[in-house]
């Protein structure tokens, strides 16, 4: 098993799915069952190797594990990968997301299935790519490459406005990350080399930090999308299909995250400190900004996504808390919200499969007809606000007591994020499941189906549980994560001596 | 000149020596034959190119003949093998098509054979004389073949205006050869290199050395020499625009970089400020004025002034890294670029005529998936993005140009690749996003082969990019 390149194996296994599409045809209804049998078997196997690569992850210990490194292109640029207490969860969270995406796609793409699906499998390879990479070029090609499926997903198989939405989408991110490639050029200039492991050692001139980091956080900022970036964010996930507005808020956001934690922190210490008043006005901003504009918003899916700004903005508050509680919060609400905001997606799937329209207006009553769904929007309802016992409740706490420690005044703000989340999203509930249908579109509803239970279910069970029990995620990032603050506090103590020692 | 000496010069230069005689053989066999024999003079045309590049690629001996006039090293092994890979994609192309585009005379192989004959002198050039005569046997075919669609009058046109003003750049290249003779007393490029490092830099000189960049930077039609090129993309018959766009490209930049990394390198910082510019300027002229196109030949016209822009940003670093990373742009820009054009060729209606509106590409992935999924792949690689080979290109050029400090040049650049990004967007857009529009004519199976080929070869380029790059790293080491 030692030898096995497992990693590798978890990364690339969809491709072999998508050359047994390339060989289907899907003009039949035949066809689409088997192109979209393939790609559910596909992604469960991949799910089950991410599962051993998860069990086979030593927690104790900060290292990258699983090492694979091969000679690629020259000029320091090697395949290097490998998981470390960071990045392993991401890879169990992507892969663990996409056969959702595949059920909630079963009826929903009539046209073009296969191509759907291909495009859907290389958004996992590249996806699961970018949490591996130990070489920055190969990370900035997986981000990068990222970009071109899901532009092909949103706009062939996205709503009515969505030529605006991709293009908006494509054009914004890409804006973003060119500063970050200037910034891995610098630092390839600089060092001699791309692999991340020789890059986390070099110390960096402080301000050669200031300009890297700035060029690093444009790329990631809008990403995360940190309020004012965000713009995209709203309009790609309106327009996108389900399978695409899942990847896109579960996923595609946390290479954001990923990237504050995996660069900007340990490879900019003095800069993220010099910046961290920042980011945590910014991520404030986010918080109260993105719930009031949500609990505003007409289009179901509209207030999902300006839900997810506001609770990506805990997520970056944390993170430059840079204390224990801090990244462990940041880290599980990056997974949890995952989770949480790609089961909501799913659930407006449900019924916008139903009833083709997203308006809020429309909707009511559909306890009467759709018990169980009602249920299970309730759980994730209530996961979002953050109640205790559900994953989210256990991220937001910490991230707000890691920033507590930092800055009273930013927790405090954060703090009443929750209040609004709660007012949007209970407000959202009411209208929607209570009370009397208000539009013929809700006429002859039907609860949900074997394929949607089997949605539901099993992200029903993944947020009580780790909302009771967090500990695996925990344990895989110990680690890590402390090293991540010793290093980031020894790095700035050193700093503050030697000006000391210079007076 | 000792027989030993001649008969080793003569070794050298083997490959250009076979290319021309193959030429006016097939020339004569063309003209006993009669115009029958177009098909069979194109495919002999295209086994000659091959037979040529492979003897190129297989040879190893580095060194100077003809009394220094003509160098064989790495650089120019490289080179010489991207433009004969580039001549060998048009001229199947023209013999695919040939007769729907009226190419179908026994002329037209031959000449685009010399030309290739032309660009391959050129690359080996070692001195002003042999620089100029390599121009010349190159574009004056190149001009011919512009004009070759006698009766068309874009066409012709299109002829016309490169010939005047290729003269024009002529008449620059020699002016400014004249100077740098008079100034150093010296043809050769190494002794005009060793007259410069060892003087003190008249003005003279640099003039010379300016009216000489620009002849070169008029035949990669680079900004502000570029005027020339939308109209003779557009008014040039398909399969001659994409010869256009590969070899001698690709041969005018290899002279740049002789001229640039070898001759006047002591000059460096007179030439980086106009290199920049001259970067800079392609930039941002083919990014934002191929936004407002519609005839999709016009927009590969300014999508190529980019790239020139973007190759010439490795040149300013001028460094063994920035050579490289040009060489290797060249050779990724030539792959992207027949690949283009054949899907070009394809926007064909049943009833025969070729359509060059962008818009005609509307609903493409509905009607023909193949051709819209590699139209798709090359414009993703032409703006940039990975995994494509487009994207390697600019990592490595701006490499180069981070490494040299030019920071400002690195990140005006980026920018620009975003607003290109933008034009190459749309016509993906348009291919997948947008409701079919006309009926297409089917694919001839040569042409998609050879789409296919391109398609391939750009997406990947991650597999085997590792050799390509150190055969441009060894090529680039000819210099430094």
């Amino acid at each position: 098993m030692t030898d096995w390149p497992i990693l590798s194996t978890v990364t690339f296994l969809p491709m072999v799915g998508v050359l047994l599409l390339v060989f289907t045809r899907d003009d039949t209804d035949d066809g689409r069952q088997n192109v979209m049998i393939i790609s559910l078997i596909t992604t469960i196997i991949t799910f089950l190797l991410s599962l051993v690569v998860w069990y086979g992850f030593d927690g104790t210990s900060a290292d990258y594990q699983m090492v694979e490194q091969y000679y690629w292109l020259g000029k320091g640029i090697s395949y290097h990968i490998g998981v470390d207490g960071l990045s392993v969860m991401f890879v169990v969270l992507a892969t663990f997301l996409m056969p959702f995406g595949v059920l909630t796609s079963w009826k929903a793409i009539t046209l073009h299935a296969r191509e759907y699906m291909i495009a859907f499998l290389i958004l996992e390879v590249l996806i699961v790519g970018v949490f591996v990479s130990m070489d920055l070029v190969l990370f900035y090609v997986f981000f990068e490459a990222s970009l071109i499926p899901m532009f092909l997903i949103i706009g062939v198989w996205g709503g009515p406005r969505r030529i605006y939405a991709s293009m908006k989408f494509f054009l914004y991110t890409l804006a973003g990350s060119v500063f970050m490639l200037v910034g891995i050029l610098v630092m390839y200039a600089e060092v001699g080399t791309t692999s991340i492991p020789v890059l986390l050692a070099y110390k960096f001139s402080p301000e050669m930090q200031y300009w890297l980091f700035l060029a690093f956080f444009l790329s990631f900022a809008v990403k995360v999308p940190m309020w004012p970036f965000h713009t995209w964010l709203p309009d790609a996930h309106v327009e996108a299909p389900t399978a695409g507005s899942v990847d896109l808020a579960a996923l595609l956001l946390k290479f954001g995250g990923y990237g504050f934690l995996r660069f900007s922190l340990p490879m900019f210490p003095l800069a993220s400190d010099y910046f961290t008043p920042m980011i945590l006005t910014l991520s404030v901003i986010a918080i109260i900004y993105a719930s009031l504009v949500a609990l505003m918003q007409t289009d179901i899916k509209k207030m999902i996504a300006y839900s997810s700004v506001a609770h990506m903005g805990y997520v970056t508050m944390a993170i430059f808390a840079v204390n224990q509680q801090g990244l462990h919060g940041a880290i599980f609400q990056m997974l949890s919200h995952g989770v949480i905001s790609g089961a909501l997606f799913l659930c407006v799937g449900i019924v916008y499969e139903r009833t083709h329209t997203r308006n809020i207006g429309d909707y009511g009553g559909l306890v009467h007809r759709m018990p169980k769904y009602a249920l299970a929007f309730l759980i994730f309802t209530m996961a979002n606000v953050g109640l205790p016992g559900t994953s989210a409740f256990v991220g937001e706490f910490l991230a707000t007591v890691g920033v507590f420690r930092v800055s009273v005044w930013t927790a405090f703000f954060a703090t009443t994020g929750v209040v609004l989340s709660a007012s949007y999203m209970l407000w959202l509930y009411r209208r929607m499941i209570f009370g009397q249908a208000k539009s013929p579109l809700m006429q002859g509803l039907v609860d949900i189906s074997f394929r949607e239970h089997c949605i539901v279910w099993p992200l029903i069970v993944v947020t009580i549980f780790f909302g009771i029990y967090p500990a695996p995620v925990f344990d895989a990032s110990a680690a890590t994560v402390d090293r991540i603050v010793t290093n980031y506090h020894a790095a700035i103590q050193a700093v503050a001596t030697a000006a000391q020692a210079a007076n | 000149m000792t027989p030993e000496l001649f008969s080793q010069s003569l070794q050298f230069a083997l490959p250009e020596i076979i290319l021309a005689v193959g030429a006016l053989v097939l020339l004569m066999m063309g003209v006993f034959i009669g115009e029958k024999s177009n098909q069979l003079i194109s495919g002999l045309s295209i086994a000659l190119l091959a037979v040529v590049g492979l003897l190129i690629t297989v040879s190893s001996g580095n060194g100077e003949a003809f009394g220094g006039a003509f160098i064989v090293d790495p650089f120019a092994r490289f080179m010489k093998v991207a433009a004969i890979a580039g001549s060998i994609f048009a001229l199947a192309m023209s013999a695919v098509q040939g007769k729907a585009m009226q190419l179908d005379k026994i002329e037209y192989p031959v000449l685009l054979v010399l030309s290739t004959l032309g660009m391959l002198l050129l690359i080996s050039a070692n001195d002003l004389i042999a620089f100029y005569l390599g121009l010349e046997l190159m574009s004056l075919a190149l001009y011919v073949v512009a004009a070759f669609n006698r009766d068309s009058l874009r066409s012709t046109e299109a002829g016309l205006k490169y010939f005047v003003l290729g003269a024009l750049s002529s008449g620059m290249l020699l002016y400014g050869m004249s100077l740098v003779y008079g100034f150093t007393g010296n043809t050769g490029f190494q002794e005009i290199a060793t007259v410069l490092s060892s003087e003190t830099r008249g003005l003279g000189l640099v003039f010379g050395m300016v009216f000489m960049l620009a002849g070169a930077c008029f035949k990669i039609s680079a900004v502000p020499f570029h005027m020339w090129t939308p109209d003779v993309y557009e008014g040039a018959p398909t399969p001659v625009t994409a010869f256009f766009a590969a070899g001698p490209k690709i041969a005018a930049m290899a002279i740049l970089i002789r001229l640039t990394s070898e001759t006047f390198l002591p000059l460096i910082a007179d030439w980086r400020q106009i290199i920049v510019f001259v970067a800079i300027a392609s930039m941002a002229l083919g990014s934002f004025a191929a936004v407002g196109q519609k005839n999709i030949k016009r927009l590969m016209a300014y999508s190529s002034i980019g790239h020139m822009g973007f190759a010439l940003v490795g040149l300013s670093a001028g460094s063994e890294s920035g050579v490289s990373g040009v060489a290797l742009y060249m050779l990724i820009y030539m792959m992207m670029s027949f690949g283009t054009f054949a899907c070009i060729m394809s926007m064909r209606r049943p009833d025969g005529t070729y359509v060059e509106e962008i818009d005609e590409l509307a609903g493409l992935f509905a009607r023909k998936p193949f051709m819209a999924v590699v139209l798709t792949a090359q414009m993703f690689s032409m703006a940039g993005i990975p995994p494509l080979a487009g994207f390697f290109a600019k990592y490595y050029v701006f490499l180069a140009a981070v490494e040299a400090g030019l920071f400002t040049l690195a990140v005006v650049g980026f920018l620009t690749s975003v607003v290109a990004a933008y034009y190459y967007l749309r016509i993906v857009k348009l291919m997948w996003f947008d409701e079919p529009k006309g009926e297409f004519e089917r694919t001839p199976g040569e042409l998609r082969f050879i789409f296919g080929i391109s398609g391939l070869l750009i997406t990947t380029y991650i597999l085997y990019g590792g050799p390509i790059a150190s055969a441009a790293d060894a090529a680039a080491r000819s210099f430094f």
